[in-house]
């Protein structure tokens, strides 16, 4: 942090006085990347070799050099296109794992950069198994073997390389500034974003031209597989909390096919990865009699999942992969393969001596996610991956309508949208700049929404156990670094004090009532994924409770703030998904979307449905499918 | 599922408060003045074994909580240009150790 604000200094950014109390600090750039991770990183790259001059900021809420999903690594690049077959081959694969709500015209154009940027990749430093021609080797006819424990390593030094590109990391953001053009239906523009250090407590004004919205999905809606002391072992990144989509949300982006929920079929209480094993060594799933059963229910992704679910159900679980009478030397690979990927798995071997050359490996379902890297949730954007809001673009786990985009996809979709960010930037110099009464007309709206949301900040800070408002001296929560050598923190304010009173909730359970509230009534793990219309209704009703109940919750520091607002963003994203689940009255998916009261697929609902949030309602709207060869661009 | 910190090994450089992707680590202050690595709440790790491979010192480990199957084996990982040395040592005293070579590729 030290340096990032030693660079902040020396690149000549200032302070700006907050009405009110204390200062934040402000950051002007041409583009804001908000998520480090796959997308955000390689997004970062891509913009800054197609134009160098621009200034490019990526906001990370921790470290980019592991954060994101492929923190421990990933050993296989699933979605690339092998000698013979041709974009439209994946697209159309991709469109039927959805059965057809996806976007024909989103997963071509990913496609078609799949093969591009896996060469990209390499040229980075990935390690790729390659055959005795030197020629990729495949597993399957789209997927490659690799050595990913080091990809996001790779990523993040390819992102700093940038010659205007600032890496800011710990800072989380938490909600979006934008100008709305006059009349009814002015145009929205995307002006920047607010957000505050985590460790350090600094708050954070940025004003960008365009934004590339990369946070990735939302886990832990749901109550996990392991909910206890290993709560947090689940498949998704546990701190992948929502926020783009929450963000998007309340600035009234549009989104889409929330309710394809993702649940991942996993290695038992490890939830490590089960690719490796039913491909790499094409184990089958079995039940507890040694029964494949994976045919009876279909090879979709969601219909892997559904059998296993179905076969618990009729009491012939516990499943498995079935592993054992592998050769001592393929376990050994496994071993390692596991360590770069998902090094609980190889622990859990080692420690119960038992290897998967013995012993088959258990398998079950994850509790369900929002990640439009896998289903098709996400931003409602259009081929150029630009959303709703002008200025605004998304790619990654956060954009939706491509499903099955794994990392490359990811890579993909940034390349896409770091591109038409740059297109979009030009375009926008040519028109020349808008009135100077205007812009600072807009400088003044800007500075009222980041105070408004600095505001919240100090709320929940002022709530807090030791927080500086109670010992009678002003809140002190947001002090530059750069403006006073003996600085105050925002941690360092929080010394105990006299009279703090004792917030009635704290956000654990908070959290508990959420999960528990989502697994009950709106198809979590305890209903076998299974929801009604009316156990919906409860679900809404529940989730809207715990909602005013967290915007009193007390922070000590930065991280308790951002654990605040990483609740308040999962719960947004819960009324949306609730809302999206009851939209949608059929049943397209098994377990990803299973609703009891409609228990078979319609016709009717070969469309997608979408939502804005609107007045503090969650307003639906449908659209019709764009199908393979079709294109859509952005009109209301 | 998480980590425990050897206080006797951390050196208190901070790389594992850094690299964290869910910012779960701090660094805490002893009475004799020195700095040393300290969990914020080891229910929120997620097992991605970043901080382990950043340290220096190996004095972070690596264990399954009892719900996941865990007996109190402990990892460790020491990484040397491109090969990474994983230990797992069990609570009788019993090691197992397995080199990944980050040149080589997954062949599954």
């Amino acid at each position: 942090m030290k340096k990032n604000q030693e660079n902040a200094c020396r690149r000549g950014d200032g302070d700006i006085a907050a009405p009110g109390a204390g200062s934040a600090k402000r950051i002007d750039c041409d583009v804001l990347i908000i998520g480090g991770g796959t997308a955000g990183c390689y997004g970062a790259k891509i913009l800054s070799e197609r134009n160098p001059e621009l200034k490019i900021v990526i906001a990370e809420k921790a470290d980019i050099k592991r954060s994101g999903c492929l923190a421990a690594g990933v050993n296989a690049l699933n979605a690339y296109i092998t000698e013979g077959h041709r974009p439209e081959d994946y697209a159309s694969y991709a469109m039927k794992d959805a059965a057809g709500i996806a976007r024909g015209d989103l997963l071509l154009t990913m496609s078609r950069e799949l093969n591009d940027v896996t060469e990209d990749l390499e040229k980075l430093g990935l390690v790729i198994l390659k055959d005795e021609n030197g020629k990729y080797a495949t597993r399957g006819w789209r997927n490659l073997k690799i050595n990913g424990e080091n990809i996001k390593p790779i990523l993040a030094a390819a992102a700093k390389r940038g010659k205007n590109t600032r890496i800011l990391n710990h800072i989380n953001i938490t909600r979006l500034l934008w100008t709305d053009g006059a009349g009814p239906s002015g145009t929205r523009r995307i002006a920047g974003a607010a957000g505050f250090d985590v460790l350090e407590g600094t708050f954070y004004d940025f004003r960008a031209r365009a934004v590339l919205m990369a946070t990735g999905g939302a886990s832990g809606l749901y109550r996990p597989n392991n909910p206890g002391f290993s709560r947090h072992k689940m498949w998704y990144s546990p701190f992948n909390t929502g926020a783009g989509y929450a963000m998007g949300l309340e600035a009234g982006a549009e989104m889409t096919t929330l309710e394809m929920r993702f649940i991942a079929l996993r290695c038992k209480d490890t939830i490590a990865p089960t690719g490796t094993i039913a491909q790499g060594v094409n184990a089958r799933q079995i039940n507890s009699r040694g029964e494949v059963y994976e045919d009876r229910y279909g090879l979709a992704t969601s219909q892997r999942l559904y059998g296993t679910v179905e076969e618990n159900a009729a009491g012939r679980g516990p499943c498995y992969l079935k592993t054992a009478g592998i050769t001592p030397e393929t376990r050994d690979d496994l071993y390692r393969a596991y360590l770069n990927m998902a090094p609980s798995q190889t622990l859990k071997w080692l420690e119960d001596r038992v290897g998967p050359d013995e012993a088959n490996v258990e398998i079950e379902g994850t509790e369900p996610y929002v990640v439009g890297g896998h289903t098709a949730s996400g931003y409602w954007v259009d081929s150029k991956r630009a959303t709703t809001i002008r200025g605004l673009y998304a790619a990654g786990d956060v954009a939706g309508g491509a499903p099955q985009k794994y990392v490359t996809g990811a890579l993909a979709e940034a390349k896409i949208a770091a591109l038409a960010i740059s297109e979009y930037l030009e375009k926008q110099r040519n028109a020349g700049e808008r009135e100077t009464a205007e812009t600072n007309r807009a400088d003044e709206e800007l500075r009222h929404q980041a105070d408004a949301e600095f505001a919240v900040y100090r709320r929940h800070l002022s709530l807090g156990a030791g927080s500086a408002s109670k010992t009678g001296a002003e809140p002190a929560a947001d002090l530059n670094a750069c403006a006073s050598e003996d600085r105050e923190t925002l941690s360092a304010a929080s010394a105990p004090a006299d009279g703090a009173r004792t917030p009635f909730f704290d956000v654990q359970m908070l959290e508990e009532a959420m999960q528990k509230y989502m697994d009950q009534y709106a198809g979590g793990i305890g209903s076998n994924y299974r929801y009604s219309q009316a156990g919906l209704q409860t679900a809404k009703s529940r989730i809207g409770s715990l909602m005013p109940l967290a915007e009193d919750l007390a922070a000590d520091d930065a991280y308790q703030l951002m654990e605040i607002f990483q609740l308040k963003e999962r719960l947004k994203v819960c009324l949306a998904l609730i809302a999206h689940l009851e939209a949608r009255r059929e049943t397209r998916w098994r377990s990803f979307a299973e609703n009891a009261d409609y228990p078979n697929a319609s016709d009717n609902w070969l469309k997608y449905v979408n939502s804005r949030y609107e007045n503090g309602r969650i307003k639906i709207i449908c659209r019709p499918i764009v199908r393979a060869g079709e294109n859509y661009e952005h009109q209301n | 599922m998480s980590i425990r910190i050897d206080r006797s090994r951390c050196s208190g450089c901070g790389a594992c408060v850094r690299v964290c992707p869910g910012n779960l680590l701090k660094l805490e202050t002893e009475s004799s003045g020195e700095k040393k690595c300290a969990v914020r709440d080891c229910r929120d790790c997620w097992g991605c074994c970043s901080c382990l491979k950043e340290c220096r010192s190996q004095a972070i480990g690596f264990f399954l909580g009892a719900d996941m199957g865990g007996r109190g084996a402990v990892m460790t990982v020491e990484r040397h240009q491109s090969i990474s040395r994983w230990k797992v040592v069990r609570p009788d005293g019993t090691m197992e150790v397995i080199e990944t070579d980050a040149r080589s590729a997954n062949r599954y």
